[in-house]
């Protein structure tokens, strides 16, 4: 099955929240090998300025792919998983995720090349803050590049 | 100490990091990020969709070499952007039940550009793993007092 190119421009809204949790934070922290205390400790946390733990600068991914899954997982997207390979990626951080935070992500498509029989898809999360009433408070936007392989490639 | 602006210049390096990589960093970088591509696991499935073996999560490689520049900054959340692309795989051999890395990933970091106007410093990461970039164009942002 090939990539419908009608993927391009297709937008899915926020559909979960994300719960940021200073265990997550620790574990994915541990993870990347981070040993900045700002990750670990709260009171260092604190005293520079933040109002919990602060996540790491590639933290986003796990909300950033959670919302991609939407796109591979929909049917009518043709994407072979076990065929896709990361080509590139950003973080554009519009301030720090820090425990406490409760994040919704909105996924836009904005590109879909071919590229020999497979296709090259551009994403991009919109990544929210909610607050007490619900009202959004940008976060972060990340971009990512997947190169999905066409048969033999 | 945090980095002055007025005492950094373009291509002044800030540091250098090993990162040794085993299997089971790699299922601990699963678990905590939720991507669970056998891929990066189980040798098997690896060679089967036709790569060497095992390869290591990009977001890895990416989420580990950027700490260099976390802890030069001193605050995490100083880094306001951070991008890179996959140019090669990282090959993480199974050196299960002894002391030995299975891949190590080598980073310098450089004084890429100065941004007086926006008080930011964009540093270029050089990431090679086997003796190839593993990741190229790799900027982070950084912002100083």
């Amino acid at each position: 099955m090939s990539i419908n190119p009608d993927l391009q421009g297709r937008s899915y809204p926020a559909a979960e929240v994300y719960d940021v949790s200073r265990e997550k934070i620790r574990e994915f922290a541990k993870a990347v090998k981070a040993s900045n205390p700002a990750h670990f400790d709260v009171e260092t946390a604190r005293a520079m300025g933040h109002s919990d733990l602060v996540a790491p600068p590639t933290f986003a991914i796990i909300v950033a792919q959670r919302a991609d899954a939407q796109l591979v997982e929909d049917p009518e997207s043709g994407i072979d998983f076990s065929r896709v390979v990361h080509a590139d990626q950003r973080f554009t951080h519009h301030r720090a995720i820090v425990a406490g935070d409760r994040l919704v992500a909105e996924l836009h498509v904005d590109g879909v090349r071919a590229m020999g029989g497979g296709a090259m898809i551009t994403t991009r999360s919109e990544i929210f803050a909610l607050d007490g009433n619900d009202d959004r408070e940008k976060v972060a936007t990340t971009t990512s590049s997947i190169l999905v392989r066409g048969e033999g490639q | 100490m945090s980095p002055k602006f007025e005492e950094l210049t373009v291509g002044q390096e800030i540091g250098t990091r090993s990162i040794e990589v085993t299997r089971q960093d790699l299922v601990k970088y699963a678990g905590a990020s939720g991507d669970f591509n056998p891929i990066h696991w189980n040798e098997a499935f690896a060679t089967s969709v036709e790569l060497p073996g095992v390869i290591a999560h990009g977001m890895f490689t990416m989420g580990s070499a950027v700490q260099l520049v976390s802890d030069w900054a001193g605050d995490p959340a100083a880094v306001v952007d951070y991008q890179t692309r996959f140019t090669k795989p990282v090959l993480v051999a199974d050196t299960t039940g002894t002391d030995e890395a299975g891949a190590v990933i080598d980073v310098t970091g450089v004084v890429g550009a100065l941004d007086a106007e926006a008080g930011t410093v964009r540093i270029d990461l050089t990431v090679v793993a086997a003796g190839q970039k593993v990741l190229m164009k790799s900027q982070a942002v950084v912002k100083v007092s």
